[in-house]
């Protein structure tokens, strides 16, 4: 899933931005080690580089550290996924939801989408650290992270109070309230689908089963009405087969475009939200600050007021950049779940169009069987 | 003579899901029925008798339910034929008869319709449309019965002619649950699902019946088809195939028990039981597989409703207007898949799962036969062995001077004789019984089942045809986003 840039910016990044790719997902001891493929903007040559999710995180990190971009806290953050292991944990296999699935196919997919998020944002990929991710023979990411200084939702104590706190401007109070609303629907959705995608799974493996039993029905012999029974079981194993190929087909296709989309559009929201709750975070500082330099006495009036200047400086960058990002998000999301479900009605078309002529090739076959 | 029903017809207007296409080439020579014709009826009147023990063994478990006065077949030719309009039938002779049971093209349609209340009893309309058999009275029948009339039936047919080797089809099983939902009206989706499959078993049970040529002859099923009233069983415990595959199982055990071991002359009989026995645990094997993709496919046809109820919701909080009609589309796209995903998991129901259903109790009927063959030949042994006490004892007897009592040893041994003959020729028919009606049964067995899997892959092909259609829409829909 690719999202350009419309304009083109001054970027300190060497390498070109929409097509990085992950080309391979290794297993290294207890890590899964993933081949980062690049292509250099000046002349010919990729950049080949292993990366593992320590590494993903220091880059994320990284981006969340820049304490001297104005605004940063107004950037909607691309979502990094949950870590992943070789044999990683039931509770987190299931918060990855369609990531988990098909081998870490998705998951490379997501891990990919990520990088060409960071690569092609205005603010983002100037960080030094995309570059050195990006290009660096050696892994980065042997230092340790620390916690980012971000008020994760989830983290703030007051989070739920801070999250209500009436907004001074419609368009985020409005942004908001739809965030809130998208958030939850769009979770539900996801994870409709994802019981969807199971259950078809569940199907290729019982129709895998009934063709093997049918195979077991084959009964030697000369007698006509034995060989006869013989073929019926045989040709319906085919059948079977092909129902199980088709169902599989369907499932791949749900997860590959529709799931996947609808996965990131999830994460999407997740940090949207988040960034939102940081701007209202930062509101309610700077209501603090013009209490505090309201009601201060002239002895400590003057440091007050410096906060007080400081913290709406603060908001208004994040508000500005919130809104520049807001409004970038909105356009790029639509086409984003647009293209997912064209792609998935195309896949599945495909898909049925098959089956529908195996199917009939298979009647064929039965409808001219004559038994004497 | 042109005998009318010997020509192809072409297929009745057919009501019913069950038709049987008439493809054949001509009247089939199979080996198996070779034996002279005249044969098989001049047996009939010495098939059933009512002093008959296997009889006996039959009934002794449980109630007995009423059962009609056994006739003997040839009583199926005679009062009937001066009804027919065909007056070909009167110069029949048992030639024809026998050709035309084993001409496949097959004239008779039959189909169970939903219940109705009539009173207090919940009856099934039964409707038949035949063509051209003269056999029976009228072309269309409408006749209404009660579940217990079927079972009736059945116990009635099994109770004549399982112990002579015939496979008499198995009645569908009573369900108490099921029964009790429909009684007290319960309007869901449980009951309806019970009353299809209900009347779909009793469809299939009544064409698996007539089907057979010997048994469509049955005055009890001519009744039972034509009859506006049906006389009432008296003990409505009717035998249900359940209560016969536990006397089937009960006879075996005698079997088992009395230790027979039997000198099997023909390793026909031997491998053919072994054949069946490894065919009930294959076909056992295939049905859990079936119910278990059917359950699957009823869970996902649920999991796709979900899917687009939330589709749907999206669709609503969606400002961007062509986003939301494209959402909003994608739900519709998988309503309309929920829907598909049910008429599939149907056809993987009636089409599979009950098949292999049927077959396994069918099995069970086929494993009943040749246990009863066994009896027959020890009761043929035993016969024999009595002869031969009785022999002693009359050696012994001409050494004394009790002429009266030698007199009565040499007729009872004249008896016995007697006796020892009718058990051997029994035990001789009723393997020839088996053998053909082996032959018929693994013939049935192929029809069935292709004519099962062509209906399943036409409702597939149509399935996937309505498939594309709404991903056609779906495209359309969405490309002007």
């Amino acid at each position: 899933m690719m999202m350009t840039e419309e304009n083109e910016v001054e970027s300190t990044l060497s390498v070109c931005g929409h097509n990085i790719q992950i080309a391979e997902v290794l297993k290294d001891g207890e890590m899964l080690s993933f081949l980062i493929v690049s292509q250099k903007l000046s002349g010919t040559g990729e950049y080949h580089v292993h990366r593992n999710y320590d590494d993903f995180e220091w880059l994320q990190h990284n981006l969340f550290c820049q304490e001297d971009v104005a605004g940063i806290q107004g950037v909607i953050f691309p979502p990094l996924p949950a870590k992943a292991q070789v044999n990683t944990a039931a509770k987190v296999m299931k918060q990855l939801g369609f990531l988990s699935l098909g081998e870490w196919q998705p998951y490379c997919k997501a891990l990919e989408v990520f990088l060409q998020q960071v690569a092609a944002h205005s603010i983002l990929s100037k960080n030094k650290a995309v570059e050195v991710f990006l290009t660096n023979p050696d892994s980065p990411g042997k230092q340790k992270v620390k916690k980012n200084i971000f008020n994760r939702l989830s983290q703030a104590v007051d989070g739920m109070r801070k999250e209500g706190h009436k907004d001074v401007d419609d368009f985020f109070q409005t942004a908001r309230d739809h965030n809130l609303v998208l958030t939850n629907c769009t979770k539900t959705v996801t994870e409709k689908l994802l019981e969807v995608v199971q259950t078809e799974q569940k199907i290729a493996v019982a129709c895998g089963h009934f063709s093997a039993a049918l195979l077991l029905c084959v009964e030697p012999g000369d007698d006509p009405n034995k060989q006869a029974f013989s073929k019926v079981c045989v040709k319906l194993s085919e059948v079977f087969e092909s129902m199980k190929k088709s169902t599989t087909g369907v499932s791949e296709n749900d997860v590959s475009t529709m799931g996947l989309g609808l996965d990131l559009e999830s994460r999407y929201q997740e940090a949207i939200k988040e960034m939102l709750f940081r701007r209202t975070c930062k509101l309610v500082e700077l209501e603090h600050a013009r209490r505090n330099a309201e009601k201060a006495k002239p002895v400590k009036k003057a440091a007050m007021e410096e906060l007080r200047k400081a913290a709406e400086t603060e908001f208004e960058d994040i508000s500005r950049v919130a809104k520049e990002e807001i409004t970038r998000f909105e356009a790029v999301r639509v086409k984003m779940l647009q293209q997912a479900m064209v792609q998935w009605c195309e896949k599945q078309l495909l898909t049925a169009k098959e089956c529908a002529d195996q199917f009939t090739q298979h009647l064929e076959v039965f409808r001219g069987m004559n038994f004497k | 003579i042109t005998c009318s029903f010997y020509q192809k017809s072409s297929q009745p207007a057919s009501l019913s899901t069950e038709d049987v296409s008439a493809n054949t080439n001509g009247p089939n020579q199979d080996a198996l029925f070779d034996d002279d014709p005249e044969d098989l009826f001049a047996e009939a009147t010495e098939e059933v008798s009512l002093d008959s023990p296997e009889r006996d063994i039959l009934l002794s478990d449980g109630p007995s339910p009423a059962i009609t006065p056994i006739t003997p077949p040839t009583s199926v030719i005679a009062p009937r034929i001066g009804h027919t309009h065909d007056d070909m039938f009167t110069h029949s002779s048992f030639d024809e008869i026998e050709e035309e049971e084993v001409d496949d093209s097959f004239d008779i349609n039959i189909s169970v319709s939903d219940p109705e209340k009539v009173g207090e009893y919940v009856v099934h309309p039964v409707q038949e449309q035949k063509t051209s058999m003269s056999l029976f009275k009228q072309r269309e029948f409408s006749v209404k019965r009660r579940f217990s009339d079927f079972l009736g039936l059945h116990s009635k047919l099994a109770s004549k002619y399982l112990h002579v080797g015939y496979i008499v089809p198995p009645a569908p099983e009573k369900s108490i649950v099921g029964m009790t939902k429909v009684k007290v009206g319960k309007e869901d989706q449980s009951s309806n699902e019970f009353v299809e499959k209900r009347r779909s078993a009793l469809e299939r049970y009544l064409m698996r019946t007539v089907k057979h040529h010997i048994l469509l002859k049955d005055p009890d099923v001519l009744q039972f088809l034509e009859s506006s009233e049906l006389p009432r069983a008296v003990s409505t415990q009717a035998l249900s195939s359940a209560g016969l595959l536990r006397m089937v199982n009960k006879a075996a055990d005698a079997v088992n028990k009395m230790t027979i071991k039997m000198n099997e002359s023909d390793a026909w009989f031997e491998e053919k039981q072994q054949h069946f026995e490894s065919l009930d645990v294959q076909l056992r094997k295939l049905h859990i597989s079936v119910e278990s993709l059917v359950c699957h496919r009823k869970e996902l046809s649920v999991n796709t409703a979900q899917f687009a109820k939330s589709a749907a919701m999206l669709g609503n909080s969606e400002d961007h207007t062509a986003l939301s009609r494209a959402l909003s589309q994608l739900a519709e796209v998988e309503e309309k898949m929920d829907q598909l995903h049910q008429d599939q998991a149907n056809a993987d129901f009636y089409l599979f799962s009950e098949l292999l259903g049927d077959y396994v109790r069918l099995l069970a009927a086929v494993k009943g036969v040749f246990d009863h063959r066994i009896k027959t030949w020890q009761k043929w042994q035993d016969s024999q062995i009595l002869l031969q006490k009785k022999r002693e004892a009359e050696a012994k007897l001409q050494f004394t001077n009790k002429s009266d009592k030698l007199q009565q040893a040499k007729d009872e041994i004249k008896d016995m004789e007697g006796r020892v003959q009718q058990d051997e020729r029994d035990f001789e028919q009723i393997s020839r019984t088996i053998r053909k009606e082996v032959g018929r049964f693994e013939k049935e067995r192929v029809k069935d089942f292709k004519t099962s899997i062509i209906k399943y892959l036409e409702s597939l092909v149509l399935t996937q045809q309505q498939v594309i259609k709404s991903y056609f829409t779906f495209r359309y829909v969405t490309a002007s986003v």
